[in-house]
């Protein structure tokens, strides 16, 4: 216990820490996605899918405390990570440059902290129905007909497309930085991963922003 | 040429420091940065002022100790470059230039310029060597050791502890001159051996000390004067995991 | 003043051996009770200070540099030199002493110079256990080159940055020790005196160049590592920072200061650009390996060099020196040089300069070669003057760049004062009157790791010294000393920086103590060295206070040393009337311009014994050559 509580405790630890909670989020958002593009398919495709998985509520809700472990696990690292390098730099430059970093790795913090936002208005959008009380009236499992219903806002449309443009900011610096993290980002492997971390970040975003684009374009309705 | 500097000044480690600016006046393009700054200084002590305080001492690259943020880029424009290695001609005729220390909590400014890096020695202090006496070592041939690991391992050990990483870095962190002491250590059968208990002592020191940690933004590198690759973090990074797996059973 | 060498009896080659055994050790538990302070942290320094910590002994290191690993050591580019025979080229133990006595034009001591060759071998053994990461061949054993015209590859090397790469080394020996508390280290902490008690050294004065505060510090014994003092000149390869005080110090309590006209002059430097220059910066000597020098015949030639058909062209080494061509010695090259400039064919706006042609080497070897040869020094080179060496040849000047002489010191590398050791560069003793490529890190490491250990603990077990506390009338004396000059520097407010005096004081040397001397130049120099000393008490302005970082104020306190040094470095000159490796008297040369030594009554080292006051006092180390039959260099 000790070890693990000093490992945490150093920066390179708690680095790794987020690394990996880094790698179950992604393959969240991958396994999401697979799901959501169902829609393309029509409700039906969609509907059972969301049925299915309230099917195996026990299995649903142990990924469920493992997603929210890895979320608050990764949100509390960040926080501590970002305390320390602020207190790192007491006096900042009056000038300062860059060089080589890109924005999307000196924003890690915002698109990190809009991704959350998003995440907490859409579970209470989807998931809890909180923001659309008429959501209440529909069957249980028509999320098809909510995601119809709520792209048609301009505003939630916009928000979602926005979050999700900066979550692969967000991928973008997170996936190659991982790697590093861990150790693995070395040798003929920085090229691919470099690629890859580029390449994961704009397909998972263009997933995303297929839908509601799709929806407030008409091109899927009910 | 002329050029107008705009130079931080700080009589001591607790005073407030200000940014103040300064007429650099017929200087020629052929001079270095630091001689520059000597003849602004001999400006200022003919004024009866006193000179900027800058840390410099070899003038040719190795050593090290100077140390100058300039516009905004740690030793300035020129890439693989470090302060002293500068020259005018890098700059233009009424260029304005922003000269200030290396800023970090780890290297408290001394005065003007100069700043503290003793913490840089802790680290190497903490773990930064091979455990070995004077005296009663094997002879130099006696381990072969393949050409592409030792030109890697000088590939690291090329770095002069300047510490211009910890200014680049957004957030002052030690990564890149920690990595590549255990780099150079560990590429080498005689540095391996205690290899783990190097990372873990050496990132533990560089914890203490109030450095940032390291958000992989590759900024280190590309300031790095000796051109240290940030692949010598990810090294070290699969250091530390490795110790911290062996220290857990 | 006595001059006992103390050169062990037996044949050469088991002296050192012998040595050691005969040296009196000290018992584990009383170690513990020794104190030794080290001043310098650079190959020398930082080897002996971690050694003598190993050893169990309380060591206290000093450096006025901000950390121990920034010492001038780091900035030797060439290699370090050791009789492996790796190579199977015929290298022995002898031959490298052999060489380095040759090279040093017989002005060195023969017992000295054979240890250093017998230990140069455990060097590379230590360096790379420690890590150092030399050069390999394919098959991972260690790389040799031959350096410096050697018959031999004996040298070892760190791509080129071989002295950085050994005093990392060395750096982290010592780090190891000021990590489990064995070794206390002062960084920016400057020397400024030496405390001699009851006739033996015991402690010293140190100005914290952060703080301005003076400390002082006691123990049973005082090792000097503190370099060359090559910065008299103003413009050398050393480092801004380096200077002489703490030997110049040394000398004024009472230790003998040997040879201090011996100067080398690195042939291949790049030339002053302008008088803001603050410093030179040396091009590898391995250039000369396929770079052929040359000046314009006609005087005054001021056509870009590729106008310059080829028969208009000098080769003046190739010419003068057949045998070794663009490879003869330092010493020779540096003169070869200086002649070609006096006689008005000099290149580049000053006129001090001549050529270094690789257009031979690229069309024979083709570009890729060369760049794979020398491309980090062709890049450093445009760096620093944004001229190409591919497409134009390199312009070089000789400079000043190390000194062979130093603190005189025994067998045991102590001084003439009881327990003031002095080891590496600040010392005199294996170099003679030149010293040879990539011996340095050699003789630096050699008196750090190997000799100095054994022979200080020897002087700790043979004398017991006697409680002595900082608060002692005699540490009170020499901080109260320490402390007027501080307040003097800092009251005069004149109207002059100390960097102008140094200057003047470079000009001077250089222009009359420099490549070649003469007497009346000799002569000239004392007349107005004393005047220039006499206007810097008077006219001197250092700005700010002693009580805080004031590095206008450790100018001036340099520059007041090297002003009185100066002149002892032309009264060495003056005396020495013959010329020898570095040290060429115009009176003194062969008709066809080599310099001509004379062996019958300039065999002997040169020791000053200061006298306060009055002129210092010369006395003669004979040296006697056992061993090897004194000859006259010849590189035709």
């Amino acid at each position: 216990m000790t070890s693990i509580s000093s490992f945490y405790r150093s920066s390179v630890g708690c680095k790794m820490v987020m690394a990996l909670t880094g790698i179950g989020l992604v393959g969240f958002l991958c396994a999401h996605l697979a799901g959501n593009l169902l829609v393309f398919k029509g409700p039906e495709a969609l509907n059972h899918y969301a049925r299915t998985l309230r099917d195996y509520l026990p299995i649903l809700w142990v990924l469920r405390v493992g997603l929210l472990a890895m979320f608050v696990l990764h949100i509390v690292s960040a926080i501590r990570l970002t305390q320390l390098n602020r207190w790192a730099r007491p006096v900042a430059y009056t000038n300062k440059k860059n060089v080589r970093s890109s924005l999307s790795s000196r924003t890690m913090m915002l698109s990190g902290l809009v991704v959350l936002s998003f995440v907490l208005y859409h579970l209470a959008h989807l998931t809890f129905r909180w923001t659309h009380p008429e959501f209440r009236e529909l069957g249980e499992f028509d999320v098809y007909q909510m995601l119809v219903m709520s792209f048609h806002s301009p505003y939630v449309a916009f928000f979602y497309c926005l979050s999700i443009v900066l979550l692969m900011s967000h991928l973008h610096h997170g996936i190659v930085s991982l790697f590093q993290s861990l150790g693995l980002y070395h040798g003929g492997l920085q090229p691919v991963i470099r690629a890859a971390g580029a390449g994961v970040s704009v397909l998972l975003a263009m997933g995303f922003l297929s839908i509601p684009i799709a929806i407030f374009c008409g091109w899927i309705g009910l | 040429m002329n050029v107008r500097l705009h130079v931080w000044r700080q009589q001591s480690a607790n005073a407030p420091g200000k940014m103040v600016q300064y007429e650099a006046t017929d200087i020629s393009p052929t001079m270095s940065f630091l001689e520059m700054l000597d003849l602004v200084n001999e400006g200022l002590v003919a004024k009866g002022e006193e000179p900027i305080a800058f840390d410099h001492d070899c003038r040719e690259g190795i050593c090290g100790t100077c140390s100058l943020m300039i516009n905004g880029v740690a030793h300035g424009p020129n890439e693989a470059t470090t302060s002293c290695q500068l020259h005018m001609r890098s700059f233009h005729e009424g260029q304005d230039i922003y000269i200030e220390p290396w800023r970090a909590r780890a290297f408290p400014v001394i005065r003007d310029l100069v700043t503290d890096r003793s913490a840089f020695d802790r680290i190497i202090q903490a773990g930064g060597f091979v455990s070995v006496n004077t005296g009663g070592v094997p002879d130099a041939n006696a381990i072969a050791i393949p050409k592409p690991d030792a030109e890697a391992a000088m590939d690291a050990a090329a770095c002069i502890g300047c510490g211009a990483c910890v200014a680049a870095c957004k957030n002052a962190s030690a990564m890149l001159f920690v990595s590549a002491k255990v780099s150079h250590l560990s590429l080498l059968p005689q540095g391996k051996i205690e290899g783990s208990r190097r990372a873990t002592a050496m990132v533990a020191q560089m914890d203490l000390e109030g450095f940032g940690s390291c958000t992989n933004t590759q900024e280190c590198e590309a300031v790095c004067p000796k051109e240290i690759s940030v692949a010598s973090i990810a090294r070290l990074n699969r250091e530390f995991l490795k110790a911290s797996v062996e220290s857990s059973h | 003043m006595q001059l006992d060498a103390k050169v062990p009896a037996g044949n050469l080659e088991s002296k050192w051996t012998r040595h050691k055994f005969d040296m009196k050790l000290v018992a584990p538990a009383n170690k513990r009770k020794k104190k030794v302070l080290v001043v310098g942290t650079g190959l020398a320094g930082a080897a002996a200070a971690a050694t003598l910590a190993e050893q169990g002994y309380q060591v206290e290191a000093f450096c006025y540099q901000d950390s121990a690993r920034r010492a001038h050591s780091i900035a030797a580019q060439g290699g370090i030199n050791a009789a492996k025979n790796y190579q199977g080229d015929g290298d022995s133990i002898y031959r490298l002493f052999y060489d380095t006595i040759k090279g040093g034009d017989f002005r060195a001591r023969e017992a000295n110079v054979y240890r250093l060759a017998e230990v140069s071998v455990q060097i590379i053994d230590q360096a790379v256990a420690q890590g150092v990461p030399f050069a390999r061949e394919y098959g991972g054993l260690l790389a040799n080159r031959s350096f410096g015209g050697a018959q031999v590859s004996r040298t070892f090397y760190a791509r080129g940055q071989t002295g950085q790469q050994l005093l990392l080394g060395a750096y982290s020996a010592l780090s190891r020790q000021v990590g489990c508390g064995a070794v206390k280290l002062h960084t920016r902490s400057e020397m400024l005196d030496l405390v001699v008690h009851e006739g033996r050294a015991r402690g010293i004065i140190v100005r914290n160049l952060a703080t301005g505060q003076l400390t002082r510090h006691v123990a049973d014994a005082v090792v000097l590592a503190t370099g060359g003092y090559g910065n008299t000149f103003y413009l050398s390869t050393n480092a801004t920072g380096c200077n002489v005080t703490a030997t110049h110090r040394a000398y004024k309590r009472g230790a003998g200061f040997a040879n201090p006209c011996y100067t080398q002059i690195h042939p291949t430097c790049i030339p002053v650009s302008g008088d803001h220059q603050s410093k030179l910066t040396l091009m590898s000597e391995s250039l000369r390996n396929d770079g052929r020098v040359w000046v314009p015949q006609k005087q005054g030639d001021k056509r870009k060099p590729a106008d310059i058909p080829e028969n208009e062209r000098d080769y003046f080494l190739e010419r003068k020196y057949p045998g070794f061509g663009n490879l003869a010695p330092r010493d020779i090259a540096s003169r070869s040089a200086k002649e070609a400039c006096d006689s008005g064919r000099g290149i580049g706006d000053s006129g001090l300069g001549v050529y270094l042609d690789f257009s031979a080497a690229i069309s024979r070897l083709g570009k890729p070669l060369v760049a794979e040869r020398y491309g980090n020094l062709f890049q450093m080179y445009e760096k620093i003057t944004a001229e190409n060496p591919y497409e134009t040849p390199m312009r070089i000047y000789p400079a000043v760049h190390y000194t062979m002489g130093g603190l005189w010191v025994d067998y045991n590398l102590q001084s003439t004062i009881p327990g003031l050791f002095v080891a590496g560069e600040a010392n005199f003793s294996d170099h003679g009157a030149n010293r040879l490529g990539a011996s340095a890190l050699m003789q630096g490491l050699a008196d750090g790791y190997f000799v100095l250990p054994s022979t200080l603990g020897n002087y700790l077990a043979e004398n017991s010294t006697p409680a002595l506390s900082v608060d002692a009338p005699v540490f009170q004396t020499v901080q109260g000393e320490v402390e007027a000059q501080v307040q003097k520097l800092l009251s005069i407010q004149g109207t002059r920086s100390p960097s102008s005096f140094h200057r003047e004081l470079g000009l001077l040397l250089w222009e009359h103590c420099g490549m070649a001397r003469d007497k009346a130049g000799l002569e000239m120099a004392l007349r107005k060295i004393p005047e220039l000393r006499k206007t810097f008490w008077q006219d001197v302005r250092v700005t700010g206070s002693g009580a805080a970082l004031n590095q206008e104020l450790e100018k001036a306190g340099r520059v007041a040393d090297f002003l009185e040094f100066g002149e002892l470095m032309c009264l060495d000159a003056l005396s020495r009337e013959e010329s020898c490796g570095g040290h060429f008297r115009t009176e003194y040369q062969t008709e066809d311009g080599e310099a001509k030594r004379d062996d019958a009554n300039f065999s002997h080292a040169s020791v000053w014994e200061y006298q306060d006051g009055r002129a210092p006092v010369m006395h003669k180390e004979p040296l006697v050559f056992e061993n090897v039959k004194l000859a006259t260099r010849s590189y035709k």
